[in-house]
């Protein structure tokens, strides 16, 4: 219904409209074509491809702080981390039977028909009435310009209003990291480092990280004991 | 096209990725500059501290792709990332202390001056530098975390 509204408004409406549309579908394209691949250098850079369309599709929406997030973080830093996690593994992913994508098969279409049952309780885009426009949210939107005096509302929200939430954010990305040091550690272990657990080498000469022939630290690192 | 007996250019002494490492030159200056647009900027605009840091790091990560892990643990040493990772969350948990004991609650900027909205304005400094240092700093600190387990990556392999 939105939607035949939406269109009959010509002269702003319809380029969004048109410019959505188009993302969306392009979205879809990725999806696909990300599916069907096999070769994970070309799937960590068409995943960078699709946080790069849902950017743009964010901006049409009017989500700037969101696609600016995206675009940094889903096209720039986690296409990196991908692929230098990829390096470490495998450059190919090998092809499952089809017997065993049933059951996957079957989770996917429930969630589908989940979201497709719920779709109609969803608020129209820019809904006056929905959950989003009114209660506290109105609040910040009135207040801020008085209380906070900054005109960026979202700031104003995530910094102050939200201030306890955003720092429990703060604190999910230092223990994120913290997880990927006590796991691997800033210097990688450079294969210097050999674990003998009930007679098991974990770590010896054919590890990736004893690749490096030369000693990457630095002279200070190299004066510490091993972390 | 290309002549098969053509010694690849490391072999002659030259510098396969020059193009590259001109440009990146140029912009990595221009990309660190755009974060600290974005993050002072991020009471007037889009942005803030998490896409502030991002783009930081993005930066240092360039810098590590293209002059390679050495140079750029040369310039953002792993020390001052670890604990680059700990004073943001420090700083922003320390504006809240602060607040705490100018007789405020926890992380009511009001209390910071005598202004309530320069208060505010000072708080929201703070906790965003705060966000900036650590999601910089984890960043890169994945980043060096992966990067160092494997060998650069070899000109053959682009």
């Amino acid at each position: 219904m939105s939607l035949f509204a939406a269109a009959l408004e010509p002269a702003f409406v319809v380029p969004t409209l048109l410019l959505d549309i188009c993302f969306l579908a392009l979205l879809v394209v990725v999806a696909f074509a990300i599916v069907r691949m096999r070769s994970l250098f070309g799937i960590v850079m068409l995943q960078g491809v699709y946080s790069l369309l849902s950017a743009a599709w964010f901006v049409t929406l009017d989500a700037v702080d969101v696609a600016f997030t995206e675009a940094a973080v889903g096209a720039g830093v986690s296409t990196v981390l991908m692929l230098s996690a990829m390096l470490l593994a495998d450059r190919k992913s090998t092809p499952v039977p089809m017997r065993r994508q049933l059951g996957a098969l079957a989770v996917v279409l429930l969630a589908g028909v989940a979201m497709f049952y719920a779709v109609p309780d969803m608020a129209a885009f820019g809904d006056v009435n929905s959950a989003a426009n009114s209660y506290v949210g109105m609040d910040f939107m009135a207040k801020t310009a008085e209380e906070v005096k900054i005109p960026n509302v979202v700031t104003a929200v995530l910094a102050s209003y939200r201030g306890y939430d955003t720092f429990g954010e703060v604190v999910v990305i230092f223990s994120a990291g913290l997880g990927v040091l006590l796991l691997l550690g800033l210097n990688g272990n450079s294969g210097h480092w050999v674990a003998r657990p009930n007679g098991q080498v974990i770590n010896d000469r054919t590890a990736p990280s004893a690749g490096l022939s030369k000693d990457n630290r630095s002279e200070e690192q190299r004066a510490e004991p091993d972390e | 096209m290309s002549d098969p007996d053509r010694k690849p250019d490391a072999a002659l002494g030259r510098d396969p990725h020059v193009v590259l490492r001109v440009i990146s030159k140029f912009l990595i200056p221009l990309i660190a500059l755009f974060a600290l647009y974005v993050q002072f900027h991020g009471d007037y605009g889009p942005g803030g501290g998490f896409q502030a840091g991002v783009i930081l790091a993005a930066a240092v990560i360039l810098y590590a792709l293209v002059f390679g892990l050495k140079a750029a643990k040369a310039a953002f040493p792993p020390r001052l990332i670890r604990y680059g990772m700990t004073l943001g969350v420090l700083l922003y948990g320390g504006t809240g202390v602060v607040t705490w004991f100018l007789g405020g609650e926890f992380l009511n900027y009001s209390v910071l001056a005598h202004d309530a909205s320069h208060g505010q304005h000072y708080g929201i400094l703070a906790v965003e530098l705060g966000v900036l240092v650590t999601v910089t700093s984890v960043m890169i600190a994945i980043f060096y975390a992966f990067g160092s387990r494997q060998p650069e990556t070899s000109d053959e392999d682009w």
